[in-house]
């Protein structure tokens, strides 16, 4: 039970870095940074309860706000350029975070052992769930209700003018402008919001693992991030946690059986999977059909 | 309405706007005429601010807006159709005249969370009442990209109307439109002038252009060289030369 529950925590957390890079991407833009943001979020979440001893629902919030002011920052400049020059420039700016923690030491001592980051050793010791008692099961709805929380949260977005606005940013720069909308404004708000939900991802993956350190955070992270919302499509938010499931749950953890093979496998399926859906496992006639199945109707 | 002086928009050595001056008035429909490549669109871009100025200023009802950017022009009260449209397509119908209604929502300093949300009373009754006028009114939930090349043209004309602009700037609305439809546009240009919106139209189809403006410009390789009633410049010698070629 407790294999399930802790990969249900797994997919949970990877939803919600997902999600963080499918704002993103509804504006087009595609931004590797977000393991940089998942980052800040673990590391500013875990120096709160380890060290300052904050509850851990104002470290999320903290880690959440502290992410999403770097993503704001890192936006304004590094949405000026597009396409390739801008994953390039997220890709650099992912690799200054993860170098950052690689040299960042603050340890205080705690009894006889010292607590806190320490470069590449990494942040050990982070004991929050274990010190006050909550079993997996807990951890996993805890997570869980995080990710239904931004999940509401997006949906509902989605589903207002804003998320017609950034759909249209997406899809036309130009037109959008003869529309009156301020492209930058847009982009950064989407990268804001990206960032506060990667780093909500962050403190939740380091108070899980009770381990992180600056490996947990490269390129390969960032680009899950892409290839959640892409794999699932970008019809709505129930896309990337299919993405999720199918890839963290049914390729990494279903196909474990076939050892050594498994990742040619892994590969080979996202390939077939975007062939016969190329866009997306939920896209949009899917998701009319579900919703006629419901009958709802939108609008 | 709309100034333009010394307006020029040199891309390296070519000139494509060159020394323009034009003076729109209010409530006019004003045609802006002349060969491909005699710098019409350049005009356009200029005038919304997609392209920067070389020389030259903008003045919309007096006001400078030379060096706005695109998205506060708008909110000033100028809105386009493109040439080759330019549709949100993977957005619904409705949802594309949802956007527009930023503009207006800009102008009225919404309040940040209701512009984003979209939550004010009007918009839904607006919207409405702009597809049923544009016979889009069924198509409500289509994408965008699935409806056909007339309808995208409507849809594409109602977007630029739901920003709710003092000047409307029209990129050859009649190109690719069979006589049918063009009639249906000639008689919704006029309605929308005499809805007290002043219209810039940039067209190709002559015989639309001369039943409709009030005023036209003629424009040949990045300079003006007539201005005038449609009778007028029918009869000018060299707006033939320009259309036709130097006699031998």
């Amino acid at each position: 039970m407790d294999f399930y529950l802790g990969l249900a925590q797994i997919i949970g957390v990877h939803t919600l870095l997902g999600l963080s890079a499918y704002v993103v991407l509804l504006t087009g833009q595609v931004s590797l940074a977000q393991a940089g943001f998942m980052a800040i979020g673990a590391y500013v979440a875990a120096m709160l309860t380890v060290l300052s001893g904050w509850p851990l629902m104002a470290a999320l919030i903290a880690a959440g706000l502290v992410a999403g002011i770097t993503a704001c920052l890192v936006g304004f400049p590094a949405l000026r350029v597009h396409g390739l020059m801008l994953v390039v420039a997220t890709v650099a700016f992912g690799e200054i975070v993860r170098l950052f923690f690689f040299n960042f030491d603050y340890q205080i001592s705690r009894g006889s052992i010292k607590v806190g980051p320490l470069g590449g050793e990494g942040f050990r010791q982070i004991r929050y769930f274990p010190e006050n008692g909550w079993t997996t099961l807990h951890v996993a709805l805890f997570i869980w209700a995080i990710v239904a929380l931004v999940m509401a949260a997006l949906w509902w977005m989605d589903r207002s003018r804003a998320g017609a606005v950034l759909r249209a940013v997406g899809e036309d720069e130009i037109a959008a402008q003869s529309c009156g909308i301020n492209l930058t404004a847009v982009k950064v708000s989407a990268m804001t919001a990206g960032g506060v939900i990667a780093g909500l991802a962050g403190g939740l993956y380091a108070h899980y693992t009770t381990h992180i350190e600056q490996t947990n955070f490269t390129i390969l992270v960032a680009t899950f991030a892409i290839a959640y919302p892409i794999l699932g499509g970008l019809s709505s938010v129930f896309g990337t946690v299919a993405a999720v499931i199918f890839i963290q749950g049914f390729l990494v953890e279903g196909l474990r059986f076939l050892g050594d093979w498994r990742n040619l496998l892994f590969g080979a399926l996202i390939v077939l999977v975007m062939n016969i859906r190329p866009s997306g496992l939920l896209d949009a006639r899917t998701m009319a059909a579900l919703r006629r199945l419901f009958g709802r109707r939108e609008g | 309405m709309l100034e333009l002086q010394g307006l020029s928009k040199h891309f390296g050595g070519v000139r494509a706007v060159d020394s323009l001056d034009l003076r729109i008035t209010p409530g006019q429909i004003f045609g802006l005429i002349g060969p491909n490549g005699s710098g019409k669109s350049t005009t356009v871009n200029l005038i919304t601010g997609l392209l920067p100025v070389t020389r030259g200023s903008i003045k919309l009802a007096g006001e400078e807006i030379t060096n706005l950017p695109t998205h506060v022009r708008l909110s000033t009260g100028i809105a386009r159709t493109f040439q080759n449209i330019r549709l949100f397509g993977q957005l619904t119908v409705w949802q594309n005249l949802w956007v527009a209604e930023n503009a207006r929502a800009q102008r009225e300093r919404a309040s940040f969370l209701s512009r984003w949300l979209g939550g004010e009373r009007g918009a839904r009754t607006r919207i409405t009442r702009a597809l049923e006028f544009s016979g889009l009114a069924d198509k409500a939930d289509e994408l965008a990209a699935n409806l056909a090349f007339g309808e995208q043209r409507r849809l594409e004309l109602a977007r630029a109307m739901a920003a709710e602009p003092k000047l409307l700037l029209l990129d050859e609305p009649a190109a690719g439109m069979n006589p049918e439809e063009i009639g249906a546009l000639d008689d919704r240009i006029r309605q929308i002038r005499d809805s007290g919106i002043t219209v810039l139209l940039i067209e190709h189809h002559m015989e639309l252009i001369m039943a409709i403006a009030d005023r036209i410009a003629v424009l040949n390789f990045g300079q003006k060289i007539a201005e005038g009633t449609p009778a007028e410049i029918q009869s000018n010698p060299a707006v033939r030369e320009a259309y036709l070629g130097t006699a031998a």
